[in-house]
Formats: C-alpha cells, sequence, structure tokens
C-alpha cells in the first residue's frame, strides 16, 4: 500500500470576526468568525479547519439593473423596498449574512446621501445579521459615503469596502476608527493582493481585520486563473507569509450571472435546457471551485444555488474525510 | 531562511565585559535588537576568555530568555558545558556545535537526543579542515550515517561545510558552495544546512560586501541557515532579495518591508 503522505503546515489564515452582539457593543443577534485554516479545503488530516466557509447574501439599495429574469422570480416582490429584500432573505432563505451593495449611490443614479444612510440605519433595525456593506466602484462617490456608512454603524463590527492600491487611505481611516473589518481589492495579481495588505496594516489596521478579495472569474471566464491566484496565496499563508495570510471574499453571484450561459433563455439557445435549472447550477459550480480554492466568504445571489453549495460544505464538514 | 544572530559572543568585547560584571542589561539589549532585525534565534557563546564557562553560558541563556521568545544556539566546544546551559533553555535549543569524529558524535548526538534539541554538525574532524570537496562530503556521510544509526531525526540536523577565508583558501570557495548542494543528496531526508558566515570574510577590507556576496550564492545553492550579524542591514536585504528571487517570498513592491512584518 502507498503511504498517505501529509503536508506539515507551519502557518496559518488569520481569523476575522464579523458583526458585533450587544455584549460586544453591537446589536446583531450573532457573529461570524471566518479564516484560522490550517491546511487546504477540506484536508482535515493536514489540520485543522476551525470555521466552515460562509454564504452571503446579496442584496442592493435599489431595484438592480441587469439581474436576469431567473433572479427577478426570486425577489421581483421585494425589490419595491430593500429592507424588504432584506428581509425576505433574512427570514424567508436564513441568511447568515448579509452583503449591501449601494448602487444607488453612482454617479449615474446619484441617489441623495441622508437617503443611502436613513437605509442603512433602518437596516440595522429591520435585520439584526452581521453586515457586508460595498460601495458601487467609483472611488470618489464611495469615499464619500463609506465613510459615512462606517461612522452610522460604529461597533457593528462590519465587513466594509473596497480599497484597492490607488484608493485605501480615507475608507482604511473610517474603519480603523469604527471598529470594523475591510476588503481589500486586487485584480487577480498576487503581488498587488501582498503590496494593499502592507499599505493597510502601515495605517495601522491590524492584519486579523482585512478580508482580501482576490476578484473571481466565473466558470468559463477566467475561473482557473482565480482559482491559481488564490491557491498561491494560500500556499503563502500556511508557509508563514504572514502579510497575505488574509481569508477570502468572493463575489460569486455577480461574477456568475454575467454568463450567457447562466442567463440565456432556453428559447435562444434549447439544447442548453432550462435557465431555471443552468442559472443557479452555473453559480453553484463556480462556488464550489471557489472553496476548493480557499474562498471564506462567498457573495451570492440565487436562493437555490445558495442552498446547494450550503448542503455541500456541510457534507464535506461531516464526512470529515 | 533562518538566521542565528552571531552578536553574543565573548570574543566581542562588550560582551566579554557584560559576562565580567554579570550586567544583563548589554546582552538583553544585542539579544533584542537582533531579534527586531530579523533574527530567528540568537547563538550564545561566552567566548575563550571566559573563566568559568559552566557559569557563564546558563548565565547568557538565562539573561537573553528574560526578554526574548526564540530559540537559542548554544555555542561552546566543551559538551559539558552545553549540557549546563540546556538544563536552563526553555524553547527547543540548538547545539553548536559536533564535528565528524566519532568521540565527539557520540558525547553530542546523546545530549542533542536527550534535550530534543537541533544539532549543527561542522564536516571537520580531527585530521583538520577538509581540503575539498569530497572530503567534506565524506565526513557528511559519516556524521549522517551515525545519526540514521542512533536514531536522531534527520530533520534536526544542520550540516556545515566550514567556511573559511576567502583570502586564506580562495581555491576552496567553489567547492564549499558546492558541498550546499550535495549535502542535500546524501540521505533520502535531505539534511538542512548551514553556515558561519563572517568566517569568509576574516582579514578582508571589503567584509560586508564579500558577506553578502557569499551569502547570496549560497542561497542560491540551497542554504537553510546561516550565522550572521543581521544587524548589517544592507547584507539582511540582500537574504530577503534572494529568497525572493527564488520564489521563496511572494514578490510586491515593499517586499523587504513585508519580510521584515513576519
Amino acid at each position: 500500500m502507498i503511504k498517505e503522505y501529509l503536508e506539515n503546515w507551519t502557518g496559518l489564515v488569520n481569523t476575522v470576526k464579523i458583526g458585533a452582539t450587544p455584549q460586544e457593543g453591537g446589536t446583531r443577534r450573532k457573529t461570524i468568525t471566518v479564516g484560522g485554516e490550517k491546511t487546504l479545503a477540506f484536508l482535515f488530516k493536514e489540520g485543522h479547519l476551525p470555521n466552515k466557509p460562509v454564504i452571503a447574501y446579496e442584496i442592493w439599495d435599489i431595484k438592480p439593473i441587469d439581474w436576469p429574469e431567473e433572479l427577478t422570480n426570486y425577489y421581483s416582490d421585494v425589490w419595491s423596498d430593500p429592507l424588504d429584500w432584506a428581509e425576505k432573505v433574512a427570514n424567508v432563505y436564513k441568511a447568515d449574512l448579509l452583503c449591501v451593495r449601494l448602487m444607488g449611490i453612482h454617479p449615474e443614479i446619484n441617489r441623495d446621501i441622508d437617503y443611502e444612510l436613513n437605509f442603512i440605519k433602518n437596516l440595522l433595525k429591520r435585520v439584526n445579521l452581521p453586515l457586508i456593506i460595498v460601495g458601487c466602484g467609483d472611488d470618489e462617490k464611495d469615499n464619500t459615503v463609506l465613510p459615512l456608512c462606517s461612522q452610522i454603524t460604529k461597533n457593528e463590527r462590519c465587513l466594509i469596502g473596497e480599497v484597492t492600491q490607488d484608493n485605501y487611505k480615507i475608507l482604511t481611516a473610517a474603519v480603523l476608527a469604527d471598529g470594523h473589518n475591510i476588503i481589500a481589492q486586487s485584480p487577480i495579481d498576487i503581488n498587488i493582493a501582498k503590496q494593499l495588505n502592507i499599505l493597510i496594516s502601515d495605517m495601522g489596521l491590524s492584519f486579523d481585520r482585512i478580508v482580501i478579495n482576490p476578484t473571481v472569474g466565473a466558470l468559463g471566464y477566467g475561473l482557473e486563473y482565480t482559482y491559481s491566484i488564490m491557491e498561491r496565496l494560500r500556499l503563502a499563508a500556511l508557509n508563514q507569509d504572514k502579510v497575505i495570510s488574509s481569508p477570502f471574499i468572493c463575489f460569486v453571484g455577480q461574477e456568475s450571472w454575467r454568463a450567457k450561459e447562466a442567463k440565456a433563455r432556453q428559447d435562444e439557445f434549447y439544447s442548453w435546457g432550462k435557465e431555471s435549472r443552468r442559472g443557479p447550477l452555473w453559480e453553484m459550480i463556480t462556488a464550489v471551485s471557489l472553496v476548493l480554492a480557499g474562498a471564506d466568504i462567498l457573495v451570492m445571489r440565487h436562493p437555490k444555488a445558495i442552498e446547494k453549495i450550503k448542503e455541500y460544505i456541510e457534507l464535506m464538514f461531516k464526512n470529515n474525510f | 531562511m533562518f538566521i542565528i544572530g552571531e552578536l553574543i559572543n565573548g570574543m566581542y568585547s562588550n560582551v566579554r565585559k557584560a559576562i565580567e560584571k554579570k550586567d544583563k542589561s548589554v546582552i538583553q539589549k544585542i539579544a533584542s535588537e537582533q531579534i527586531r532585525c530579523g533574527a530567528d534565534a540568537l547563538d550564545i557563546n561566552c567566548g575563550p576568555a571566559s573563566k568559568n564557562p559552566k557559569e557563564d553560558l546558563p548565565w547568557l541563556v538565562e539573561a537573553v530568555q528574560e526578554v526574548i521568545d526564540k530559540p537559542l544556539s548554544l555555542d561552546s566546544s566543551k559538551p559539558e558545558v552545553i549540557e549546563e546551559a540546556l538544563k536552563v533553555t526553555k524553547n527547543k535549543a540548538i547545539i553548536n556545535s559536533t564535528t565528524a569524529d566519532l568521540e565527539k558524535l557520540e558525547i553530542l548526538v546523546d545530549l542533542a537526543k536527550r534535550y530534543h534539541t537541533k544539532l549543527i554538525a561542522l564536516t571537520l574532524s580531527k585530521k583538520g579542515v577538509p581540503q575539498n570537496k569530497d572530503q567534506r562530503l565524506e565526513l557528511a556521510v559519516q556524521i549522517i550515517s551515525y545519526c540514521v544509526e542512533h536514531d536522531f531525526p534527520i530533520e534536526d540536523l544542520y550540516l556545515d561545510p566550514v567556511v573559511l577565508p576567502v583570502n586564506v583558501a580562495q581555491a576552496q570557495q567553489k567547492d564549499i558552495l558546492e558541498s550546499l548542494k550535495e549535502f542535500k543528496l546524501i540521505y533520502q531526508i535531505p539534511p538542512k544546512t548551514i553556515v558561519g558566515l563572517s568566517n569568509v570574510s576574516q582579514g578582508t577590507l571589503q567584509r560586508k560586501l564579500i558577506n553578502r556576496t557569499f551569502i547570496t550564492m549560497a542561497i542560491s545553492l540551497g542554504l537553510d541557515a546561516a550565522i550572521l550579524d543581521p544587524l548589517d542591514k544592507e547584507l539582511m536585504d540582500a537574504v530577503i532579495t534572494a529568497e525572493l528571487i527564488l520564489n521563496k517570498q511572494i514578490y510586491c513592491d515593499s517586499y523587504l518591508e513585508a519580510y521584515r512584518k513576519k
């Protein structure tokens, strides 16, 4: 019989905690802890994996612009009010974690800032799950609005983003002051991921408050490239490179539902089968691959895809093989 | 790269005086400085002038351990001195060092096993300093065979090819460097390698340049550890950069700072 070969890792991934309960000065009913891995995904014999990957439901502050019909079927009833949307994923779909994208602040939409801040305040009251808050992607608007969001959610220990190598100072300072965690985004580039973590930590934010968004591609759209980047970063972390030992957040839904294979209707491509099956499957398969690459937080959209990936994670952890 | 700081050595007058006066603060400052500059472990040597090494070495160990929680390399040619220091050492220690002579191996491998330490072995014997690569390999084989036969874990063994000053043994430098690579081929578990770096530049005018040139060449041949002066910033920068080029660290613009944040 061939002897089993087990790697002996000396490093580990940082642990990041999201959400603060009333005992901790916040108002969330629970907290979510990610990271802490001492080996690669599911290699239980090699090292401890103290925290399962978690799924965050993605919601927007406005009615989404380009979500395909398959997603409309699940959410269109609550798109008139994002607070209803948040409540639906919390109560009906039993979300553990919520990721709010403030697309309404984008210059092309330009919603009133006070309106957005009120939305966040009310969201804290209506839903008591740990929160991820992300901006619209426009640096100037994000730098104006996200620090204010950070202020009004002070002590809730949110995960707020995103910062990049060229734009990290303003939001990092806010997150540092208000006790939150930060998302450091790099464009599928290990060198920039590492550099950004150093820049952030130089401002005084400790490594256990940084989550890396390595940026991902969906199945068929650069997934393999994403995988190798994440794997390389994770291997370095397990070999004690503490600068990049951060957990990963992956925006799976956003990328998967951009794929033609996920959203095209069956009447356009008959042989591809029903989009109600194909779409969630595309998102689910992308998610599985990223979990294997070491993803810690998956931001997803389709309830069925989320249900299936959760089942998969539970199964892998239960069998402990 | 496993860096062992070399500055706590009775050969240096400040250390010698501190030992004589039993002034802990001097020793502790040198210890902390070396760790701050990137040393992973510290070599502790009370020097040839010590009249009572069996007391001085443990005293040094205890002084250092009050401020530093890192492995210590206990450096003495006398096993009984090393044992006295081992009795007070908290972390997994490194014995510095044995030679390939049987009578040395018998005592020091036994000591290393009893105290669960790592062991530095010089490819050196009573016959003298090896004159070429083949003699070094022969001595390395003797050391490894002894360790394997006596159940000393090869993972804890560091082979030292014995670095000689370039102005004395210029013709040997290439052999010394190549030995580092060939030591790895002797046994199924490749033994780790180490050098006492400063020797290479002994008596020269360009000490720092020679040190850092030698070590980058040694790193490219697979060197695992070195005893050196971690306060020499250019030397440490060269070590970090050599490892970067060998893809042992992920590049980023601030890679020197990143390494030091470890």
